[in-house]
């Protein structure tokens, strides 16, 4: 590696390091410094805190909160309604730890400067729904970032982390992480003692309804690259959850959301005919999975199903009726704002398309497949639940830490905790970092290590797709086509084929079954073989190398979730053909799965799924 | 494209290539301005356009689905704490909105390092910081299971 011996490495030491500086790892910085004043706490960020994270356009609700100072809800409740919304399957304890803290987080950041809306007679919050609140948004992330830099010793922003570090005088347990500066080049080694994983969840791993320009439109932001989850896979941390896909329906093209629409404003859906379409599939829905069907509210799958269905049979475009709503100026105000504040590219399409709601009323679509852990789906890490009530089966060692001793995670990262959105995983980065404190306590001397070689290796591998680019590129006379490199690009749009049409995409109408998942494993090898000759032109380059890597190890995951479990619990999300009904008899558990570095190999298990409200 | 910079606007002072959360706003090697160098890769997410101080950001829709001739504008003013909106649809209708974005100063977050140190025992508590008080609610709820079940409930 002549060619790179020249290639400065920094190194920095934290106590704390925070991974991904959105919403779940600001919740974490803050966190960490109020309970280690002592302690060196560094945030690691790919892009720039201030913008980044799912957060980064701003919101206009924030769904996750209580009300428990007015009696509104209980903890209990939220569990209830998690766990309803994902077919019975959720991580009780963790949904409940963070509701029974969320009200706190919430009222922080009213305080911090975050415009939230007042109910004009009763003076409290203005609720959009049950759960929701509405806030003017468009400075979430900013107000956010200011709280988690003032709490950081370091923020190094512009840093992608590509892998985790283990300790050289302890099996399984993590050491600090590398990554490289986007801007210079550098590599990073940092030493911590214990590591939060706040990364984001996955876009781009199935291909999106746009594959031109508008590719970037996706409904979750192109940045959040899988790294929650490769970044914890790659050192043996078990993943739980991770077939549970989200499909979202939301307006066509620009992803908008609808939550605002059907709850505050009142908007709801019909066919191309005028009429009303859930009631016409609730036969076939309770044939699929049974007494489900029956529950307040709807499960969002299944009411994804019935649109789909509706679809299929040709009785498509399903549109959300706005026209009545919105002679209403405060609500067509509201209708538009929602937009600015959170997705302005949806404000973007209707001008450009003359779409103004009060007259028309606007298409409804179902999204390409999503994998996250933070809105109404719940893939992500298996990890240690509260301490004063978690079950034993739950319950290993500080709360929020992974297998791994030491590597904590939360928002998109943690599996099984459905519902928790911005606040939610904010309060969830909150619970992570008191724990990695208490756990950097504990440690007293016997501190972990990194160790010299494994990370000089790495400095190799993580830079290795410039090399290759130099060297193949003198092989041709220009453009982008050689047989010696895939630039990043390329691998990207081979990923999200294969997930489409084997692992339940779009074009499958979601479907999949056991042959073609078998299948698209044998192509997702192949595509891993290749990754070794990823070939970057530049540091831009190098950093969607890296996404890329953490999208295709997190979608091998799902791939091998979506085989192991023989039901179809979530059908709107995705489809086993094979096993077409839920099956509470065999399958009213977790799945788990565990990736083997040395061998390439996944092993799966169940674990069981305790109730623990009523 | 999504966006793009005008010319005669942009000076090359790189806070669009500082804070894209997608990392594809470059300057030009030969014009030394700013331009979107993978729109494929971009959300429309403004925040390019909210931080230019030479408003020379705009965004044309994605050309996979949106038709020419629309525009929206935004003007984010951290002092007086609002951001405005002007929309002009591809017909010519306009809409204009405002927003506030902040109640407080910006910088005025006070830090959790200017809290009263938290003792042992908070430390080994359930509660986070500012519990219980920051929930408006006189104790941190917690579950004592007296049973776990399995299976539907």
């Amino acid at each position: 590696m002549g060619l790179f011996s020249k290639r400065k490495t920094v190194f920095v030491d934290a106590d704390i390091l925070v991974i991904g500086g959105g919403m779940a790892g600001c919740g974490a910085t803050y966190e960490s410094r109020y309970w280690g004043r002592d302690k060196k706490i560094v945030v690691v960020e790919k892009a720039n805190i201030e913008r980044s994270g799912a957060v980064a356009q701003g919101l206009y609700a924030i769904n996750c909160y209580m009300g428990m100072q007015w009696d509104e809800n209980q903890p209990e409740d939220h569990v209830r309604y998690a766990r309803n919304d994902l077919m019975g399957l959720v991580r009780e304890d963790l949904g409940y730890d963070i509701a029974r803290h969320v009200d706190s987080t919430v009222h922080k950041f009213e305080e911090w400067g975050l415009p939230i809306m007042k109910d004009p007679e009763t003076g409290r919050y203005l609720r959009e729904g049950k759960w929701q609140i509405m806030i003017h948004g468009e400075s979430y992330k900013p107000i956010v970032a200011e709280a988690a830099r003032k709490a950081a010793t370091e923020v190094y922003n512009r840093i992608m982390v590509t892998h985790l570090l283990m300790d050289k005088t302890k099996a399984n347990r993590v050491a600090g992480a590398v990554g490289f500066n986007v801007r210079t080049g550098d590599f990073y080694v940092f030493r911590a003692k214990a590591v939060i994983v706040a990364a984001g969840g996955a876009s781009h791993i199935f291909k999106p309804r746009a594959v031109g320009e508008g590719m970037g439109r996706t409904w979750y932001a192109p940045w959040s690259s899988a790294s929650a989850y490769a970044l914890p896979i790659l050192v043996g941390a078990k993943m739980t959850q991770m077939e549970n896909r989200i499909v979202l329906t939301r307006f066509k093209d620009g992803y908008g959301p609808v939550g605002a629409y059907f709850l505050h404003l009142k908007t709801y859906t019909e066919n191309a005919y005028g009429n009303d379409y859930e009631p016409t599939w609730y036969e076939n829905t309770k044939e699929l999975v049974g007494d489900y069907i029956d529950r307040h509210p709807v499960p969002t799958c299944l009411r994804n199903h019935a649109f789909l269905e509706e679809v299929k049979a040709g009785r498509g475009p399903i549109r959300m009726v706005t026209k009545e709503a919105f002679q209403d100026p405060h609500k067509e105000q509201v209708g538009w704002e929602n937009f600015l504040g959170m997705t302005i590219g949806q404000a973007v399409v209707w001008a450009s398309q003359n779409i103004d709601p009060k007259e028309i009323n606007p298409e409804l679509t179902t999204s390409e497949p999503y994998v996250m852990g933070s809105h109404a789906t719940c893939s992500g890490a298996w990890a240690s639940g509260p301490e004063d009530y978690a079950p034993d089966d739950y319950q290993w060692g500080y709360n929020r830490m992974m297998t791994v001793e030491g590597l904590f995670g939360a928002g998109d990262t943690i599996g099984g905790t459905a519902h928790k959105f911005s606040s939610g995983s904010f309060t969830e980065g909150r619970i992570a970092a008191k724990a990695a404190v208490n756990y950097v306590n504990d440690l007293g001397n016997d501190q972990p290590q990194v160790r010299e070689s494994e990370y000089e290796n790495l400095k190799q591998v993580v830079f290795q797709p410039l090399e290759t680019y130099d060297v193949g590129r003198n092989e041709i006379v220009a453009g982008t086509v050689s047989p010696s490199y895939l630039l990043p690009i390329h691998g990207l749009q081979r990923l999200e084929k294969i997930m489409d049409e084997y692992v339940g995409g779009i074009s499958a109408h979601y479907t999949t079954n056991e042959p073609m998942l078998t299948r698209g494993l044998e192509l997702l090898d192949m595509l891993k073989e290749d990754l070794a000759y990823l070939g970057a032109e530049d540091l831009h380059q190098l950093q969607r190398s890296w996404e890329l890597q953490h999208r295709v190890l997190a979608s091998e995951c799902v791939t091998h979730h979506t085989m192991f479990r023989k039901e179809t619990r979530w059908p709107g999300y995705y489809y086993r053909a094979d096993h077409p009904k839920l099956d509470d008899t065999d399958w009213h558990c977790f799945t788990l799965s565990q990736y083997d570095r040395e061998s390439g190999k996944w092993t799966m298990d169940t674990a069981p799924v305790y109730h623990i409200v009523d | 494209m999504p966006t793009f910079v005008y010319m005669t606007r942009c000076d090359g002072c790189g806070h669009c290539v500082d804070i894209c959360p997608s990392d594809i706003m470059h300057i030009d090697k030969t014009y030394r301005r700013a331009y979107n160098i993978e729109p494929n890769m971009c959300w429309e997410c403004y925040a390019c356009v909210k931080a230019c101080p030479q408003n020379a950001i705009d965004v044309r829709g994605y050309a996979d689905f949106a038709p020419m001739g629309h525009s929206v504008r935004t003007l984010r003013e951290e002092e007086k704490g609002t951001i405005s909106w002007k929309l002009k649809f591809r017909d010519g209708r306009e809409k204009n909105f405002e927003s506030p974005i902040r109640t407080t100063p910006w910088g005025s977050i006070k830090s959790a390092e200017d809290y009263a140190a938290p003792n042992q025992e908070a430390m080994k508590s359930q509660e986070l910081a500012h519990e219980p008080n920051a929930l408006n609610i006189d104790k941190l709820p917690a579950l004592a299971p007296d049973q776990l079940k399995l299976g539907v409930v």
